[in-house]
């Protein structure tokens, strides 16, 4: 081993033939020795649609996260953003990684996350706007991990033991998420004129895009989110002492691959070193 | 289990370098310590299988736990060597052993109280920043506070002593 250079060691292989770190010894991939056979009687294409859009979701949340390093409020909020986008990213590698699966025409989590084009993502629009204010981050947050705890909380007993070990793991970290959200609602919500502004705002800027998430999936998570999903927030807000956002529902569907303009510039960010050089490894 | 009734001495040399193998981003524990380690078997045909799980889902640990584990074992002389993911049941923070606790101690991070038990129903919001009293692993003074959920790794936070005014790591309660 060659301590000279710490990608050189990285890199080096070992005298078994095997790489001495991740690279190029096929460990990568999260499903690694999972059993991919999907059970009979299991709706293959559903499982796929379910699987991608989940996964897709957290993706792009996770790339938005990922914008707020060196551009949150403080030290700390960084690192619980970065935490948050890393969770995420990490669902969303095992969620792609089992679509490929159950879709069965060769595609990974590689192929998916890098090589389709935006009307091909499943993501609901809430995750694909753009960052604004903090506040209005975590008002996103809240919706979106208030809704994603809900249906993984559901899907622990999906009939695909992949999906519902997947959903097992991320119902510990996404309680987490919400209850960070949440805790930020009601801090900046119940705190300064300046900072209820704020996070009324930011409430308002997202609303419209919790219809979508509500009705995505067309209740294959189960009727009861939806209700769920909005008992929960509306605890949050009465413990910000806010009132309820009014916003109308904002027509469209990024389950159908209808999104807004801003999903395009993020993928191209996200894919654009993957598409130079498909061959690359990192 | 399968690895209890096939106790040989292969499977418990297999066993005892699997258990060995530290988390590259806890380097004072080993994957026993961590209880990420679930199983180790060698099969008829001499061939080890060792199954690990994911702590949490973006872990960057893992594939080198997995590579770690994979060298170990072909270092030790097992020239077949499978290396399985396991996903269900999910792991807890509850798996971390006696001895694992006591050496995150030793090393200034102090370790998780018991994990949050999940009735059924949706999960109860947590709206306050406290929680269960935590000692701090520097002066063992129980007047500390959280600064944040969420530390350097995914599986810590961020805590302050009030009485030796040191800050220190938790791992947090999953």
């Amino acid at each position: 081993m060659s301590d000279d250079h710490v990608y050189l060691s990285l890199a080096e292989n070992s005298p078994e033939g095997g790489a001495r770190w991740a690279f190029g010894t096929g460990f990568e991939d999260p499903l690694h020795g999972v059993d991919p056979a999907l059970r009979s009687g299991v709706d293959a294409p559903a499982l796929a649609a379910r699987c991608l859009a989940l996964g897709d979701d957290a993706l792009v949340a996770a790339q938005r996260l990922a914008e707020w390093c060196t551009r949150a409020p403080e030290l700390e909020e960084e690192v619980a953003l970065a935490n948050i986008g890393l969770d995420l990213l990490g669902q969303a590698r095992l969620l792609l990684a089992r679509a490929g699966q159950a879709e069965g025409a060769g595609r990974g989590e590689d192929a998916l996350a890098y090589f389709r084009d935006p009307e091909d993502f499943r993501n609901v629009r809430l995750v694909e706007l753009p960052n604004g204010d903090f506040a209005q981050c975590m008002a996103r947050l809240l919706l979106f991990s208030t809704w994603r705890l809900a249906a993984f909380q559901r899907l622990t007993d999906d009939q695909d033991p992949v999906l519902a070990a997947i959903a097992a793991k991320g119902v510990q970290e996404l309680t987490y998420h919400r209850d960070h959200a949440a805790q930020w609602t009601v801090r900046l919500g119940d705190g300064t004129d300046e900072s209820r502004r704020r996070m009324r705002r930011g409430l308002d800027e997202v609303w419209p895009y919790l219809d979508e998430l509500l009705l995505a999936d067309g209740g294959a998570v189960g009727d009861d989110v939806g209700d769920e999903v909005l008992r929960t927030l509306r605890e949050v807000l009465d413990a910000a002492r806010l009132p309820q956002p009014l916003a109308a529902p904002s027509p469209g569907s990024g389950r159908a691959g209808e999104h807004t303009p801003y999903l395009a510039p993020l993928l191209a960010e996200l894919q654009s070193l993957a598409r130079a050089d498909p061959e690359a490894t990192w | 289990m399968v690895t209890d009734l096939h106790r040989t001495p292969t499977v418990e040399r297999a066993r005892e370098v699997a258990e060995a193998v530290t988390d590259p981003e806890l380097p004072m524990l080993t994957l026993a310590d961590l209880g990420v380690l679930r199983e180790v078997t060698v099969g008829a045909d001499g061939a080890v299988t060792a199954g690990i799980t994911p702590t949490y889902s973006g872990c960057p640990a893992l594939a080198e736990m997995r590579a770690a584990l994979d060298a170990g074992l072909r270092a030790a002389g097992f020239t077949e060597v499978r290396i399985r993911t396991v996903l269900d049941p999910p792991w807890s923070t509850d798996w971390i052993t006696p001895e694992g606790r006591r050496k995150l101690i030793e090393h200034g991070i102090a370790p998780p109280g018991s994990a949050p038990r999940r009735a059924s129903g949706p999960v109860p919001l947590t709206l306050s920043p406290t929680r269960a009293p935590v000692a701090c692993p520097h002066c063992g003074s129980a007047d500390t506070e959280e600064i944040s959920r969420f530390s350097a790794t995914a599986c810590t936070a961020l805590r302050r002593c009030r009485a030796c005014r040191e800050p220190f790591d938790q791992v947090k309660e999953l």
